[in-house]
């Protein structure tokens, strides 16, 4: 492990700082013009104009209100991204589904209790407050459930989720009794509504969200531990209950900046969406976190753009759906782990170890039979059914195999119907011949590591194993099979003598690298 | 020997995740009546192996025939343990209910487990040492015990072949010494178990041939002819020691005590 | 005052029975949810419902509840397929594939909705949390009762659920506890997983416009976590579960109308607090059932803890005792012994002296006969253990913290079998005389 965290990870870092910044600038500039928070009326909302126009408006950002509320949103999608990643890396995706609507509650006691301690009732601070507060009440909650015995993680969300959400409906179908209540708009917590995001509103979310991506990239190795090998974590002295309950306090955080953005049902998508996105093009944890960082920062910009555009449709559910959109993408197209690049990869694996198995089949029964007659100048053959014989293919997939084949120039089919190897199939088989037999001796002379390194598809030996190792199992097999031009296999064709393999004295004698034999031997008998 | 009664046989079992091949061109038969140890080291694909026999995994390439025909066609004739941690030992059910589970595939769709059904259950029980814990829930057992019961739900499906994973991991000698006697009855009552199996101390002991695999069959055959230092460093690589090995092998049966 | 001024045993009956047999239908299915793990699905598919509603809306421009049941069944449907396909296809955590699934299509639901707001008001509001309020204004006449048509859908989903249960209990059972298993047998756990999704989603459906999502989400999982946490057999936990249930409904509503009144304001939302309900009951259970209740494990433990330090009190007292017969110690110095605060080794004198095993005087604290007979079975146990444990082969250095605990655990029986087979000695390996057996035969 390098000492630093590796560069996407810094870029990240400054990217965020640098949209804090600007979202800082932009809010701060648009409170100086004067647009106080709750004077702004939704243009696109009170003005139905045509299409061509909004579209345009949207564009060149021309609305205040506009920017503010793509603003937002598109900070609100990054940090969410972010710690999205962490959730989903730990086995945990669904626990912003679940504290996302624990925080209802606190929404509408809060709404009740504020003119208690004279506070504004429809100020978004203080409903936000409740909400962390019972958000917060939530995650003590999942611990508690999930220490209990016999159940388990799913059901400790679930109950949280649906019975903090009841509370929840109760307390607000009280709010709506309250004068105040009805046109308090606190529905619009369960489905959100960007449009009637202020530049207040903008500046809280673009804080609260670098705050929240923040601790996570600022703890980047603890939570990565975290996520990769919590036992782990806990050896070296990493409190990973504390940790634990910081992830979950930032999902918090994000959910109750995203409460008014996409409401808290779609939430949940926020934080698992581009986060499972992003996973389908990279290995890599900071790769990882830029691109799903990118990814909800655009679903939540082109989202919101589009419900400015179109004023009828409801903004959480079309960010929500050009997520799912990019996920679906990505799940498809993805580089590292998505469906179309396995597809291809398990076609090619396939396609090249039928073409492998003809060509070694070939050469190694002509192998065995040139030791028989002693006829090595001529081309390797072999007749069709004693290829048959040799793997489970039946004889339309060989006969298949061999017209590709053919068709490659590797063999042709010789005047005695055996299939013969051409000079350039020859020489590939002698190639895979040997591959072959340097991995089969590498699964045995480093059988303690090799299962995890074996990599078939690879194309050559070398991409996988170090030189100094390849050189060491040339070596190895040199000495076996001086004299050869090819290298023997280490086990017996299967098929010619199947069992048993140790009866085969030829080729039992595998020798040990020097520096193990010593302790083989000392350990011998017991 | 005709083809239907070999109870199993593996030829070239391909299983590969993603572009790693797990097992690998895995090729052998075994005869019936005998007890068949599957050695490896761990990351071999042993389990997969018995997965893949079962069709519970899929195969890339290869054919495994059981009793002459497909898994699916002889089905009642195949038993499954699996490992003990595969299942949620925290499940609200009883010993008797989980050996009573062995029966369900022959008592089929909709019909409910009688009274005969828990006899045969219950005498099973018995038959592993376990009798008087029939009604115990399965939280309470130790891990000799749970193994115990899922020997039991595996007598109940009087199964001709055995498919057995890792029964002897973490258990009490006691219980080792069970299962070891029950394997050896089935042995005489000319049934058929493929056991993958850790300790290296007892392979000789405990099974009439091996299977040695890492990834591919290194060898087969009768454990007194295979069951060498020579191929089980070729199994194990060259950093295995025996006394390895058989610290190992102690140090586990004193943690399980 | 009276709370329940406005009770009228029709009208709040009939709402009580359209959430009982809600909470009871979801509660049913819901046992094998928690049991397999996907609570969250239940949750998942009933909101995924959302777009099979608003498609069938715009299609048939009805509401009828049997006109958009196919529709809506089919989308929650899709939900348990959409998930298993990410999961599978994609490699992707089975709660993130989830999350995707449902959010898509709820979203999905709210756009579907909107254009259909022109055709049909349906008001999306009304899936999360229902009227039920509204149960007994709609009624259909079956012979001479005249019965809400809510309360006619929700019994029949009682008992198709409750039916299926009991048809396909052993093989729900075995498809549960190991899928494995039940594929080789040859019951596909994947067939059953979706006739168990067909029955969720059914639920969802016909509760979604009487009690609305929220009630039924929380029924699927709360009152089985509760079982659960009550009994070890799966019959109990179903049956129990449906009585949890049904309870919390019959509590939910009476609250929703008494609660509120305390405050001064009208009645809540009779769905929400049904789920607050069986909330609390969950919560009092995991507090306090006799099993796993954290107070009783809780307090449990703490009793032992402080029969353990009682015992060792007067172990250290005998071994004080073995080295200068006759002495009397000082608190002080028993509390440094026992590694301990001042506070709870006097507290433990103070109980051992209630037993009569020790006497306090100014000089200090000095064992009873009583309690050097007690004293004296530990140190035995004790050092009966530690012979054992050499003769076992563990190394003398580790000996003494094993015999630390076991000693505790050991009764006169035990003690024989140790000595039979320990060394037989009369020494411990540290070369302690170990003390001869004072109480009594065993038992």
């Amino acid at each position: 492990m390098t000492a630093e965290p590796p560069r996407p990870l810094w870029c990240l870092r400054g990217l965020l700082v640098m949209a804090g910044l600007v979202s800082l600038t932009l809010s701060a500039g648009s409170i100086a013009q004067g647009a106080g928070p709750t004077e702004v009326a939704s243009p696109v909302e009170s003005s139905p104009q045509p299409l061509m126009a909004r579209l345009l408006r949207v564009i060149i950002l021309q609305d205040h209100n506009t920017r503010v509320v793509l603003l937002g949103t598109m900070m609100l999608g990054m940090a969410a991204g972010i710690v999205g990643c962490f959730t989903l890396l730990r086995r945990r995706a669904l626990t912003g589904d679940a504290l996302s609507h624990a925080t209802l509650p606190g929404v509408g006691l809060a709404f009740l209790l504020a003119p208690v301690f004279g506070l504004e009732q429809k100020s978004l601070p203080v409903l936000l407050m409740g909400a962390a507060i019972s958000g917060t009440a939530g995650v003590a909650a999942i611990l508690f459930i999930r220490n209990l015995p016999r159940l388990k993680e799913d059901a400790a969300l679930g109950i949280v989720l649906s019975v903090f959400f009841g509370a929840g409906i109760a307390l607000l179908s009280l709010v709506q009794q309250l004068p105040a209540g009805h046109s308090a708009g606190l529905e619009s917590f369960i489905y959100g509504k960007t449009a009637s995001m202020t530049a207040g509103d903008a500046w809280l979310i673009g804080i609260a969200g670098v705050v929240a991506a923040g601790i996570p990239l600022l703890l980047f190795r603890p939570f990565q531990l975290l996520c990769f090998d919590e036992g782990f974590a806990a050896s070296r002295g990493y409190p990973i209950l504390g940790l634990d309950f910081l992830l979950m306090s930032v999902v918090v955080l994000v959910t109750i900046i995203g409460l008014q953005a996409v409401g808290l049902v779609l939430m949940i998508a926020l934080l698992v969406i581009p986060a499972a996105s992003a996973r389908f093009w990279t290995n890599r944890l900071d790769r990882m976190l830029a691109l799903a960082a990118i990814s909800g920062s655009l679903a939540g910009l082109s989202g919101s753009a589009i419900s400015a555009i179109f004023p009828d449709l409801p903004s959480g559910a079309v960010i929500v759906l050009v997520c799912s959109a990019i996920f679906f993408f990505s799940m498809t197209f993805g580089q590292a782990r998505g469906v179309l690049t396995r597809i291809l990869r398990r076609r090619s694996l396939r396609l090249a170890m039928d073409r492998e198995h003809l060509l070694r089949g070939i050469f190694e029964l002509s192998e065995l039979s040139a030791e028989s007659t002693m006829m090595p100048d001529r081309n390797p053959a072999a007749s069709i059914p004693a290829l048959l014989d040799l793997r489970t293919w039946t004889p339309s997939q060989l006969q298949r195999q061999i017209r590709k084949s053919v068709a490659e120039g590797l063999v042709w089919q010789n005047a005695d119907g055996a299939i013969e190897l051409t000079g350039k199939g020859r020489s590939e088989a002698a190639r895979l011949v040997h591959r072959h037999r340097l991995w089969e001796l590498y699964l045995i002379s480093h059988a303690d590591v090799a299962a995890s390194r074996v990599d078939q598809e690879a194309d050559a030996i070398e991409h996988v194993l170090e030189p100094e190792l390849i050189e060491q199992l040339e070596e190895l097999l040199k000495r076996e099979h001086r004299g050869r031009e090819i290298p023997a296999s280490p086990h017996p064709l299967e098929s010619a003598q199947r069992l048993p393999l140790t009866t085969s004295t030829e080729h039992s004698a595998v020798e040990r690298p020097a520096t193990d034999s010593a302790a083989s031997r000392g350990g011998e008998e017991s | 020997m005709t083809p239907a009664t070999i109870p199993l046989s593996v030829q070239d079992l391909t299983v590969a995740w993603h572009r790693k091949p797990v097992i690998w061109d895995v090729q052998f038969d075994v005869a019936p009546g005998q007890l068949v140890g599957i050695i490896g080291p761990n990351g071999a694909g042993k389990s997969t192996l018995l997965k893949a026999i079962m069709d519970l995994v899929p195969r890339t390439s290869g054919r495994v025939e059981i009793f002459g025909g497909p898994w699916k066609q002889n089905r009642q004739r195949v038993g499954y343990v699996p490992q003990r941690e595969s299942v949620d030992w925290d499940f609200p059910v009883s010993v008797l209910d989980v050996v009573t589970m062995g029966l369900y595939g022959r008592l089929g769709w909709f019909r409910p487990v009688r009274k005969q059904h828990r006899e045969a259950a219950q005498r099973a029980l018995e038959r592993v040492g376990m009798g008087a814990l029939a009604g115990r829930q399965i939280s309470q057992l130790s891990g000799g015990q749970q193994q115990r019961t899922f020997l039991a739900r595996a007598l109940v499906q009087d199964a001709d072949l055995y498919l057995m994973d890792e029964p002897f991991a973490a258990v009490d000698a006691a219980t080792e010494q069970a299962i070891v006697e029950i394997l050896r009855e089935m042995r005489a009552a000319g049934k058929t178990a493929v056991v993958i199996h850790h300790d290296l101390h007892t392979v000789a002991d405990y099974f009439d041939s091996v299977v040695l695999l890492n990834m591919r069959v290194v060898a087969q055959g009768a454990t007194s002819d295979v069951f060498t230092r020579e191929n089980l460093e070729r199994t194990y690589g060259g950093r295995l020691t025996l006394l390895e090995e058989a610290t190992e092998a102690m140090r586990r049966r004193e943690r399980s005590l | 005052m009276n709370l329940l001024a406005q009770w009228d045993w029709y009208y709040d009956g009939m709402i009580m029975l359209a959430g009982v047999l809600c909470a009871v239908a979801a509660s049913l299915p819901g046992n094998f949810l928690v049991l397999r793990r996907i609570s969250l699905l239940g949750d998942a598919v009933s909101h995924a419902v959302l777009p099979g509603i608003a498609a069938a809306f715009l299609i048939t421009h009805s509401r009828s509840g049997f006109a958009v049941l196919p529709g809506a069944v089919l989308a929650g449907l899709l939900t348990a397929v959409l998930t298993e396909w990410i999961r599978d296809t994609g490699k992707v955590d089975e709660g993130a594939s989830m999350g995707v699934a449902f959010t898509t299509l709820f979203a999905l639901g709210l756009v579907l909705i909107v254009q259909a707001a022109d055709t049909v008001d349906l008001d999306p509001g009304c899936v999360l949390y229902g009227i039920l309020e509204a149960t007994p204004l709609e009624t259909v006449t079956v012979g001479a009762l005249e019965i809400p048509r809510v309360v006619l859908m929700l019994g029949g989903v009682v008992l198709i659920n409750a039916v299926f249960i009991i048809l396909f209990f052993k093989e729900l059972l075995i498809s549960s506890f190991d899928p494995g298993l039940a594929t080789t047998e040859g019951f596909h756990a994947r067939i059953l997983h979706y006739l168990l999704m067909v029955l969720v989603a059914v639920t969802a459906v016909a509760s979604f416009e009487a009690a609305g999502n929220i009630l039924v989400v929380a029924m699927f999982i709360v009152p089985p976590a509760t079982a659960m946490l009550l009994t070890t057999r799966l019959s109990r936990m179903i049956l129990l579960s449906a009585a949890i249930a049904a309870l919390s409904a019959v509590l939910g509503h009476v609250s929703a109308l008494t609660v509120p009144a305390l405050f001064g304001f009208r009645s809540t939302s009779t769905a929400g607090m049904m789920t607050l309900c069986a909330g609390l009951l969950f919560f009092v259970t995991a507090l306090f059932s006799p099993q796993t209740g954290a107070i009783v494990t809780w307090a449990r433990r703490q009793r032992l803890a402080w029969r353990i330090l009682s015992e060792d009190l007067i172990a250290l007292l005998f071994r004080l005792e073995e080295r200068t017969p006759g002495q009397t110690v000082l608190p002080g110095t028993l509390s440094r012994g026992l590694l301990t605060s001042l506070m709870l080794t006097r507290i433990a004198i103070a109980r051992q002296k209630l037993r009569g095993y020790v006497r306090t005087s100014d000089q200090g604290i000095q064992l009873t006969e009583a309690g050097r007979q007690a004293a004296a079975a530990l140190v035995r146990s004790h050092r009966l253990w530690e012979n054992y444990l050499v003769t076992e082969g563990i190394h003398v250095d580790g000996i003494h913290r094993q015999a630390e605990t076991l000693e505790h655990f050991t009764d006169r029986a035990l003690r024989d079998r140790l000595q039979t087979q320990g060394t037989l000695a009369d020494i411990d390996p540290h070369g302690s005389p170990i003390p001869e057996e004072t109480i009594g035969p065993s038992k």
